[in-house]
């Protein structure tokens, strides 16, 4: 069972903002999706390492050497809302601390 | 009441590539806003990172040097946060499985030597920088965005701030020893984070810890940590609680203010990161790594005190850095004296650096050269005031000194069939200075001796002059 509560919690993590219909909505989807996900659960899982990627490769390492040539700055910077003198512009957000490297 | 404090430490380490953790995009420092940028670091739908294989082998470095051992098998997890410095939404990190546990090093604090431990280090990328501007806008430069970054996690094993002091010091130099970063506050490439709690000697629990931030220098940290020291136990004698909270260290007041209270425990919704493959580690590689891993500070220390007679302090100093120890030992390697030049590198060649703001590796000082004038000056070729000026021109341009020295004529002038005559001409025309000299003035000794530099140009040896001058004044 998934509470209102929480859905609400991570909805503000991710921060996005749902009407009260919406929350209702949702928790009752995400409740039936867990529902399922609890049914996986009963899976006897013993002694299995849990999957951390699905493709077989292991230890895929890349060179240190630069590669240029891809998109320039300004291209990049046309996939941003705005930018000014090379800089992307953002509405400024306050320091909750989640920034941290 | 008496209350023990416990310090735990969060460095951040930029390691030292030529690309980021995850794109093979360039990693400078000071270039041109989001130059050094692709489509990975902006975070752009479906890019897929790839790991830097070198970021892995400086990781594992730094590991070995802090006496850790490195996992066998690795994976990356994404920690999920939304800021404008990281336009993916999540940093690749290691959470479940870091790159190495359990690590050490040695502090000595009053003379007391005490092992620190390290809980675990683990790879990940920086994020981007925010400016603030005005306007409620912010300016974003990804430059930065996946640049290498080592986090080291000290043990709850600090009680002071000068062992937190003595700490950071340590890994500096360590690291710095490694070559895998550079490891400069000033520059970023070295972060450090703190929290601090305090609790009645002997309580079973830790107190509520508070965290510190924006800590520029080794200094403010002990300083930051002092304040938080003794405002943590005025709080709690004067029947208060501490609050979880992250507070910011005031530079110009030397005051912690408080930034936020912390409610709740984070929420980052670590999972495994997709996109990359795990990796194993053989102990084949940790071999071949460990193997390159050039002699530490502590031990080049114990030899320079131990074999080669070098005051403690001064081995201090001669290892602060690989650089200068290394100068120092291809110095000896050159043939110098060891006292001679440790005095030379603790002296007048870190006024040098310090005047001009180089490193060592910028000025055109060799130790080939130092060698060489030391051992001029030793077997009294150039006298020690020649010597400053030898000195200049081989630090400024890079020149031989001993061609130099001929070339200029600045070989002192020791021979007493040349010095005598002279001399002995000076004295004849200073009687009154003769007198002087038998009336006790000393003053008439130095006189006579800036006559005989005056008509030398300075080059005559002030010993041999010393001598003959002091045997004919005897005998007048």
């Amino acid at each position: 069972m998934i509470s209102k509560d929480q859905v609400a919690h991570v909805a503000k993590l991710a921060r996005l903002s749902f009407s009260e219909a919406e929350l209702e909505q949702f928790t009752h989807q995400l409740d039936q999706i867990i529902a399922m996900e609890n049914e996986l659960a009963e899976v006897p899982t013993d002694g299995v390492t849990p999957t951390t990627q699905v493709s077989d490769e292991r230890n895929v390492f890349r060179a240190d050497v630069p590669v240029t040539g891809g998109p320039t700055r300004d291209q990049l910077l046309q996939n941003v809302p705005e930018s000014k003198d090379g800089l992307i512009k953002v509405p400024t957000i306050i320091d909750k601390g989640e920034a941290d490297a | 009441m008496n209350f023990e404090t416990t310090i735990g430490l969060e460095v951040h380490v930029e390691l030292k590539t030529k690309t980021k953790m995850f794109s093979p995009s360039p990693v400078a420092y000071g270039a041109e806003p989001n130059m050094n940028t692709n489509v990975i670091d902006f975070g752009f739908p479906g890019v897929l990172p790839t790991v830097n294989r070198e970021a892995y082998r400086l990781g594992i470095m730094v590991a070995l040097a802090l006496n850790a051992e490195v996992a066998t098998e690795t994976h990356f997890d994404r920690k999920n946060y939304f800021y404008p410095d990281n336009p993916k939404a999540y940093q690749i990190t290691q959470f479940e499985q870091p790159l190495a546990r359990n690590g050490w090093i040695e502090i000595e604090v009053g003379g007391k030597k005490k092992k620190i431990g390290i809980e675990e280090m683990h790879v990940e990328e920086d994020a981007g920088k925010n400016t603030h501007g005005d306007a409620g806008y912010s300016y974003v430069d990804l430059n930065r965005q996946g640049t290498p970054l080592i986090e080291i996690v000290s043990k709850p094993d600090i009680a002071s701030p000068e062992e937190a002091y003595a700490y950071l010091e340590k890994l500096r130099q360590t690291i710095q020893f490694t070559g895998a970063s550079d490891v400069k506050m000033e520059e970023g490439s070295m972060r450090v984070d703190t929290n601090i709690s305090i609790r009645p000697i002997g309580a079973d629990k830790l107190g509520t810890k508070t965290e510190l931030k924006n800590l520029n220098s080794f200094n403010y940290v002990r300083q930051g940590l002092d304040y938080e020291e003794k405002r943590q136990a005025e709080v709690l004698l004067s029947g208060g609680q501490i609050r979880q909270e992250t507070r910011r260290f005031d530079e110009t007041s030397g005051e912690t203010i408080l930034m936020r209270v912390k409610e709740g425990s984070d929420d980052y919704r670590y999972f495994p990161e997709p996109d990359i493959p795990p990796f194993d580690i053989s102990p084949e590689w940790i071999e071949e790594i460990g193997a390159k891993i050039p002699e530490m500070p502590d031990k080049r220390r114990a030899r320079y005190v131990g074999e080669l007679g070098i005051p403690e302090y001064d081995a201090n100093l001669l290892t602060d850095t690989k650089e200068m120890s290394d100068f120092f030992e291809a110095t000896l390697a050159a043939g110098a004296d060891p006292k001679l030049a440790s005095n030379w590198l603790m002296g007048e060649v870190n006024a040098f650096m310090n005047a001009h703001k180089l490193e060592l590796q910028q000025t055109k000082l060799t130790p080939a050269n130092l060698a060489t004038m030391i051992k001029l000056i030793q077997d009294g070729t150039i006298s020690s005031k020649i010597a400053k000026k030898v000195f200049q021109e081989t630090i400024q341009k890079g020149t031989e000194p001993e061609a130099w020295v001929k070339e200029k004529g600045l070989v002192q002038e020791s021979d007493p069939t040349v010095l005598t005559p002279l001399i002995t001409a000076i004295l004849d025309d200073n009687e009154q200075s003769i007198v002087d000299f038998h009336n006790g003035k000393d003053r008439a000794v130095g006189f006579l001796v800036g006559q005989i530099m005056k008509q030398t140009h300075g080059k005559a040896n002030p010993k041999v002059v010393n001598t003959i001058l002091m045997a004919e004044l005897n005998k007048r």
